[in-house]
């Protein structure tokens, strides 16, 4: 029995996962999320300030959920194998994004008469 | 029939433990390309959503109070679904399943509220093939939504399952897939509330 519980319990590269870390995770996405819809209720940052606080928010509550509810870390070679293609796509997703956002801004800036 | 399961399990111990890690390995990997096609309809969702084709804003549809509940309920569910996760090391079966189905009905009411959304958007006669940017605005949005469609239906299977067969290292593993998707797109929401809502709400 007590084997059968260790192969449930199995991790797979990640932290361990307790009600504590999911707590953890569970208010810090809270505050984050009504940080971001406040700041924009409010509206009495100036309009740049608000971009940033969104983005800076939405990251933070990011790394709050890889850390807290998917246990995501670098302390072992396991967890690292699924940290790196992490880091890969989140390159990989910037590059896309910013790319795309940058040809078409052109094209349009070139294009319009 | 669930003893039979278990005992599979048993007598290929070392050999199913190192299997399911490699296993596990490549749902993330799945799960990391899925970002991937998000990532595409964010880009035409920035670079589109401007293009109303003399439609009113986008942030002139939407409310924002609405969104953030819709955002609770989706939080609420995959904070629910990791307790499920824990109760499951603990091999309770009747706690997987509680938290399961709070995790199911916090999902659907998410899901309730979104197809909500979008019927009343199409009735007002702003549907995807009004303009470009409702058509990128449907694209994305709904593409999470189907998603999270999906994992409800994967969630109703594998309640099914759990409620079967005992809490054994096949449930463990099946349950960690559905769990990695569940929180990723929990984590895909975090994007979409803060670029679709509400930076077009500023």
């Amino acid at each position: 029995m007590s084997s059968d519980h260790d192969v449930v319990a199995t991790q797979y590269g990640t932290g361990k996962k307790t009600v504590k870390s999911y707590v953890t995770g569970l208010v810090l996405s809270l505050i984050f999320t009504f940080l971001a819809f406040w700041v924009v209720t409010d509206h009495s940052l100036p309009t740049a300030a608000i971009y940033i606080a969104l983005t800076v928010f939405a990251v933070l509550q990011l790394i709050a959920q890889m850390y807290f509810f998917l246990r995501m870390s670098a302390s072992n070679s396991e967890a690292r194998w699924n940290l790196m293609p992490f880091i890969f796509i989140v390159l990989i997703v910037l590059i896309l994004v910013f790319g795309t956002l940058w040809i078409m801004y052109n094209l349009n800036y070139n294009m319009v008469s | 029939m669930a003893d039979a399961s278990t005992t599979l399990g048993h007598g290929e111990h070392s050999h199913h433990h190192n299997m399911d890690a490699v296993d596990v390995f490549g749902f993330w990997i799945y799960i990391l390309s899925d970002c991937l096609l998000f990532a595409t309809l964010f880009a035409g969702y920035a670079v589109l959503h401007n293009n109303t084709f003399g439609g009113p804003a986008l942030k002139e549809l939407f409310s924002l109070p609405y969104v953030l509940l819709e955002t609770m309920f989706l939080l609420a569910s995959s904070f629910t679904y990791g307790l499920a996760m824990i109760s499951m090391y603990r091999s309770n079966r009747q706690q997987v399943l509680g938290w399961l189905m709070i995790t199911f009905l916090f999902g659907l009411s998410f899901v309730v509220m979104e197809v909500n959304e979008f019927v009343k958007l199409y009735m007002e006669g702003h549907s995807w093939h009004s303009s470009a940017a409702m058509t990128s605005f449907f694209s994305l949005v709904g593409t999470h939504g189907l998603h999270v469609s999906m994992g409800l239906v994967w969630m109703a299977i594998m309640m099914f399952q759990v409620a079967k067969y005992k809490v054994n290292p096949v449930m463990s593993r099946r349950l960690t897939y559905l769990g990695l998707f569940w929180h990723f797109l929990d984590i895909v929401w975090i994007f979409l509330f803060t670029i679709v809502y509400l930076m077009g709400a500023i």
